[in-house]
């Protein structure tokens, strides 16, 4: 039975041990997707806006460290314990049990590397609570089992997305793909203003690192600022009831002549600027091509807007 | 009566033995026969959901599968619902805290601090069977009408107005009632807890010479006591929103659903700690005996649980970081839940110390009792990053969350409850387990749940959100390995259970003590299993005997 026991031991530790090599040298993964979870990944989803950059750098460079650093410490120190405390490498235990200076120095050490993070964490918290000014609102009800948006300044007026169901999409974006999308310029800041209907459900997007409540009497908001046209996609994240899983959320992100023509077919338009209409025309024109260079990330942004909202500026009022 | 014959040590007959116990090793006997019961029931429901989420689709949940056949839940994407709702409330209820505080906690609170019984053997026993009856209730629940279906799948949270307009149907009345009968037997146990350690301890045994096992009982008993009746608050005003017109949490009636997320993190977040603190206690036992060495730092080991306690209370809305709390608030949270990391890095860095200068066997409870530490370690760790409101906002109802909490309760509690089993498998039932098969479940449970567990983390960051029946096609791979990971698991339960039958046969009749010199406290002095009633004579304990 001892030798039993013995071989087991070994055995268990032998396969345990493979099994963590075998992860810790597992394949290169395939080129991350923007927008959307890529097979097989290990990490978080690819960044697509300036709040989501820093959480993946607050993620990789503080918290994952810490991680494994504390993880490896408390195996390693396990380990050598395995090796060189049991019974046939030590036979007479030691009898201590008080140690002031070590039980400072584990006391005051885990304080000093909170207050690390911590540093970090609040950059990052107040950032998110550090919104520009918006360019784009978005008003989004969860329903059971849809979202529905619109954009009160922009005079669209509420629609309907729905899952696309599993004949009008690709394999790789069934779930993920909706009909109706929301459709939001590129480099804007965005504020999306959330309610539901009914239960509670949360809208998430992880490429713009961004998570909320949708909640019945009340509005929620956030707002991301997307630095790359492409269609990016979330799911509802609050458990709602038989169809939680399918209602997927799909933003579009567009150039802002695609984001207006986009206006145009919903029946909306781009809202007069307050100070362009006290303004002269001419003088309209200009601000509201100006606008969106000012808010925008990325200065390409502003290019297409100026020619397409000129004319339409000023037809608003 | 059992009380009756106190003095003459006469056992009574099966019935009234094992029925009407009054007496506190029977009625630990009792929890932990529960808990192996309802632990196969929660651990079968667990199954249907890694079976459904081994590949995308939908797979089990819908007419024509087995599900259908079997009819305990319904085929449908409520079913899915039902069982994980189902398979969290029996864990959690039903199968940690009757194992931990029910189990170890009455058979040896009393022992280990030199009394004879508990205070209240009498509030033990209706204890024990209002927690059969809410199970029961449970059960039943799952078979009436919900309202999207039969069962309630509201999520153990069950946040209104999803468990209030969402679920019209009978069934989580029924689940409610059951909580209010599982939540006044916690209290009743409790009181018979705080009572019989203030009370009873034997001459010479202070507060502060008390095995850490009875110090994690005392904490968790006050938790308990503290925050269940918060929940129950929280849930009865569920039962008038949803049946006598009242809206606590209808905004249309001017209520609040947040508010109830409030009243039910109050006592969630300490809940959690009810379930590990007795298991801290346990294992500080079972690192010293194998240890040969004394508890390292034992006052600070006991403080640190009260510290953890205390704290516990404060940090409940860091589960409520996307509910758009003010940014004070959210500040406040992030910073208290921090906190709680360093009192936790005393309790793990103590029990290393405890076994460093040792001279170590590895005998079975000693492989869960370092298992669970490295395991918690890795829990507590994915606890800090959670706990920043700024990166919870990625992390939030997402896998990520399943894997921090199964790393601290099902690789956590689970393995203390397990170090605990075998630690007092002997003492307890009068026969050995066998050596082998204690290590060969350990190992393969070992790695079993961490090929469940730790993909699960990666899941989480791609973004996969928690209670899903399906996810979209780029979360396979880590779904079907977190599934290949539940079958090699429940081999390792399947040897557990050839132990249990092993050791019923063979019969190898049970040592005093057997682990020898390192098993100090007060249980090691009886024989095994103990006289049914000890300590007719109290013992006295003198300073530097135990801890
Ligand atoms: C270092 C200590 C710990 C920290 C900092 C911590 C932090 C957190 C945070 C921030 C969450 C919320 C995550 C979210 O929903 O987005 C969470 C969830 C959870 N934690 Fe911990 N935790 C710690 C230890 C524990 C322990 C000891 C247990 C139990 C034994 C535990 C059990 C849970 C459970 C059950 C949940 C999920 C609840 C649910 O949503 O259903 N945690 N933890
Ligand atoms: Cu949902
Ligand atoms: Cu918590």
């Amino acid at each position: 039975m001892g030798m039993g026991t013995r071989a087991i031991t070994r055995l268990g530790a032998g396969i345990a041990t493979a099994a963590l090599g075998a992860f810790v040298a597992s394949p290169t993964w395939a080129q991350a997707l923007l927008g959307q979870p890529t097979p097989g990944a290990i990490g978080l989803q690819q960044s697509a806006s300036p709040l989501k950059h820093e959480v993946t750098f607050f993620h990789n460079y503080v918290l994952l460290p810490m991680c494994i650093g504390i993880s490896v410490l408390v195996l390693a120190l396990l380990l050598w314990i395995v090796v060189r405390y049991n019974k046939r490498a030590n036979p007479i235990a030691a009898k201590w049990s008080h140690n002031t200076t070590i039980e400072v120095i584990w006391t005051i050490v885990p304080i000093l590397i909170l207050f690390v993070i911590a540093f970090f964490s609040f950059r990052l918290l107040f950032a998110y609570e550090n919104m520009p000014e918006p360019d784009v609102r978005i008003k989004i009800t969860g329903n059971q089992w849809n979202w529905a948006y619109e954009y009160p300044d922009h005079k669209v007026p509420e629609y309907i997305s729905n899952m696309l169901p599993e004949d009008k999409t690709t394999k790789q974006l069934y779930r993920l793909a909706a009909d109706e999308p929301m459709v939001v310029p590129v480099g804007a800041t965005v504020e999306l203003l959330i309610t539901a209907s009914d239960v509670i459900h949360a809208v998430a997007l992880p490429a713009f690192g961004i998570k909320i409540d949708a909640i019945p009497g009340r509005t929620n908001h956030t707002w991301f600022n997307a630095e790359k046209t492409g269609t990016y996609y979330g799911q509802c994240s609050e458990l709602c009831g038989v169809d939680h899983a399918f209602m997927p959320l799909q933003v579009n992100v567009v150039t802002q002549a695609e984001f207006e023509a986009w206006l145009a077919t919903k029946g909306g338009s781009m809202p007069v600027a307050e100070d362009a209409a006290a303004a002269a025309a001419p003088a309209a024109v200009t601000e509201a091509a100006a606008a969106p260079a000012d808010a925008a990330a990325t200065p390409t942004a502003a290019a297409p807007a100026a020619p397409a909202s000129a004319p339409v500026a000023p037809a608003a009022q | 009566m059992a009380s009756a014959s106190a003095t003459d040590n006469h056992v009574p007959g099966f019935f009234t033995r094992w029925f009407f116990s009054t007496n506190h090793k029977d009625i630990g006997v009792l929890y932990l026969i529960f808990a192996i019961f309802t632990g196969l029931v929660g651990g079968a429901l667990s199954g249907l959901i890694r079976w459904e989420l081994a590949e995308p689709g939908i797979q089990l949940f819908k007419e024509g599968t087995i599900i259908q056949q079997l009819g305990i839940v319904e085929a449908s994407k409520h079913g899915f619902n039902v069982t994980v709702t189902a398979h969290a409330l029996i864990m959690v209820f039903f199968v940690v805290m009757p194992a931990t505080m029910g189990g170890f906690a009455n058979y040896f609170t009393p022992i280990m601090i030199g009394a004879p019984d508990m205070a209240f053997p009498r509030l033990n026993n209706i204890s024990f069977w209002m927690l059969v009856a809410a199970f029961i209730m449970l059960c039943i629940s799952m078979f009436v009408d919900g309202g999207p279906g039969r069962g309630f799948g509201g999520g153990w949270t069950a946040y209104p107005p999803l468990s209030t307009m969402g679920h019209t149907g009978p069934s989580f009345d029924m689940a409610i009632f059951s909580l209010h009968i599982a939540g006044a037997s916690s209290i009743l146990g409790s009181i018979n807890f705080i009572t019989t350690i203030f009370n009873m301890r034997a001459p010479g045994m202070t507060l502060h010479r008390m095995p850490l096992f009875a110090w994690g009982v005392l904490i968790t008993a006050f938790l308990l006591l503290l925050s269940l009746p918060v929940l129950a608050g929280a849930i009865t005003m569920l039962l008038t929103d949803r049946n006598f017109g009242t809206s606590f949490f209808d905004p249309a009636g001017g209520g609040d659903p947040v508010m109830y997320q409030h009243l039910f993190w109050f006592f969630g977040h300490p809940e959690v700690y009810i379930m590990i603190l007795p298991g801290f206690g346990m294992i500080s036992h079972i690192v010293s005996t194998f240890s040969k060495k004394p508890i390292f730092g034992y006052l600070a080991m006991a403080y640190a649980m009260v510290a953890i306690g205390f704290i516990g209370f404060i940090v409940w809305a860091h589960h409520m970081y996307t509910v758009g709390m003010s940014i004070e608030l959210r500040t406040y949270f992030v910073a208290a839940t921090m906190i709680i990391a360093v009192p936790t890095g005393v309790k793990i860095f103590s029990w290393i110390a405890t076994m460093w200068g040792g001279s170590l066997t590895f005998k079975t409870p000693m492989l869960w009792a370092m298992g669970f530490i490295f395991l918690f370690t890795v829990g507590g760790v994915t606890g800090v990053v959670l706990s920043n409101a700024g990166m919870d906002y990625s992390l939030h109802d997402t896998y990520y969350v399943v894997a921090h909490f199964h790393y601290v309760l099902s690789l956590g509690a689970v393995f203390s409850i397990f170090a605990g089993f075998y630690y007092w498998f002997e003492k307890m039932f009068g026969v050995k387990y066998n050596e082998f098969l204690g290590q060969l479940h350990f190992w393969i449970m070992f790695i079993g749940v961490n090929v469940i567990f730790f993909p699960q983390h990666f899941l989480g960051l791609q973004g996969m959100p928690r209670r899903y029946i399906d996810y979209p096609e780029a979360y396979t791979l880590w779904n079907h390995v977190s599934s290949v990971g539940y079958l090699i698991t429940i081999v390792g339960v399947g040897v557990f259970l050839i132990m249990l039958i092993e050791a019923a046969i063979r019969r190898r009749p049970a040592e005093a003590n057997p682990w020898g010199e390192g098993a100090t406290t007060l249980e090691w002095t009886l024989s095994s299993p103990p006289p049914y009633h000890q300590f007719n004579e109290l013992p006295v304990v003198k300073a530097d005997d135990h801890h």
